[in-house]
């Protein structure tokens, strides 16, 4: 069924939330999600828990606006992935057994979210600054366009836990760019500047530094003047949820995570006191 | 074509600049971690405004293990 058209969109719904880690508001048909978790918004159990708050109020929010940008307020960057500190935390705490329980319950959860903005409704914008490594680049993945500014970098520095990405980052990066690409990231572990990211497709425009947010703003008020139902219906067809692969990721992690190699770089990277730890 | 000197001076130029230390300071052979006092994001930060003011690519395994001015030079020069 489509959407109803711009036109109708409800003028009763005030929508502003803050916790700790997110918050977000409603103003002129644009949701704005705005991730605070200093240093970095890496994305633990109460960032998850926000998110899955913020999933739950989107039915009132889509029926009140037309776009969405989802940003980081951290110096740091956009994020910089799961909380990592918090992950061997908590599985040195348990039998191997349960904490792969544990790690398939969280992904699944945080899938729950992802997909549930992914396949919203609204035009969705990343607007990307500095880090957005792992968990961090799976959700700039969901939306629909990524703006970064100059200074952005992504990556997907889980092969150097001996990890893939387990946020759904495998199949949306092969829904959005060529194999090579795809290859390069997740088999060498390296970053990528937002130059190589607009020439490989994965952007569409780069800001100067400093200006993700601002041109996310101007993209989403382009976003808003037109009718929805047209936007909606391009997006699903476009853009479909690879529902299967996303599963199969979750898996494939979940096999990996019990293998000792992956605890001991967990432990490598928390200990690790030098400045080299976002460094491959 | 820049000489590996033109293009070590330019690296310290721009680490001076954007890190807020005395370009006098810095030499060729100093490891910039200390020097710059940063840590790795902060490398990573260095390494993006170098690749955009180079025009060039540098994957970052390719500063795994450099920490001085003149190597990640190096690196660079080879990427011209």
């Amino acid at each position: 069924m489509l959407e109803k058209s711009a036109a109708s969109l409800r003028t009763d719904v005030t929508g502003e939330w803050r916790g700790e880690t997110l918050s977000w508001r409603l103003a002129e048909g644009v949701v704005e999600l705005t991730l605070h978790r200093a240093p970095a918004n890496e994305i633990g159990q109460e960032m998850l828990e926000d998110l899955e708050r913020f999933a739950g109020a989107l039915p009132s929010l889509e029926s009140a606006a037309a776009a969405m940008i989802v940003w980081g307020d951290c110096r740091a960057g956009f994020s910089a992935g799961a909380d990592l500190r918090e992950l061997y935390k908590q599985a040195q705490k348990m039998e191997m057994t349960a904490a792969v329980k544990g790690v398939r319950e969280f992904l699944e959860r945080i899938h729950k979210v992802l997909n549930r903005i992914d396949t919203s409704p609204l035009t969705t914008i990343a607007a990307v600054h500095g880090v957005c490594f792992g968990g961090g680049f799976e959700l700039a993945l969901v939306c629909d366009l990524i703006v970064p500014d100059k200074m952005a970098r992504f990556c997907f520095p889980e092969l150097r836990l001996g990890l893939i990405p387990g946020f759904g980052g495998i199949p949306r990066l092969k829904r959005d760019v060529g194999n090579a690409l795809v290859r390069d990231l997740l088999l060498t572990g390296r970053s990528i500047n937002a130059t190589k990211a607009l020439s490989a497709g994965l952007v569409s425009q780069v800001a100067a530094e400093g200006e993700a947010l601002r041109v996310a703003r101007t993209t989403a008020a382009q976003v808003v003047k037109f009718d929805r139902t047209a936007s909606v219906a391009a997006k699903r067809f476009i853009k479909p949820l690879p529902a299967e692969e996303l599963r199969r990721e979750i898996d494939i992690f979940c096999e990996l995570f019990p293998q000792p190699s992956v605890l001991k770089a967990l432990r490598k990277f928390i200990e690790n006191q030098g400045p080299h730890p976002y460094l491959p | 074509m820049k000489t590996l000197d033109q293009t070590t001076d330019e690296v310290l130029d721009l680490a001076a600049s954007h890190f807020k230390v005395p370009r006098a300071g810095l030499t060729p052979e100093d490891d910039f971690y200390k020097k710059l006092g940063i840590d790795s994001l902060q490398a990573l930060d260095l390494l993006t405004r170098l690749e955009n003011h180079f025009g060039i690519e540098l994957p970052d395994y390719e500063v795994q293990g450099v920490n001085n001015f003149r190597t990640l030079a190096a690196r660079i020069q080879a990427r011209l």
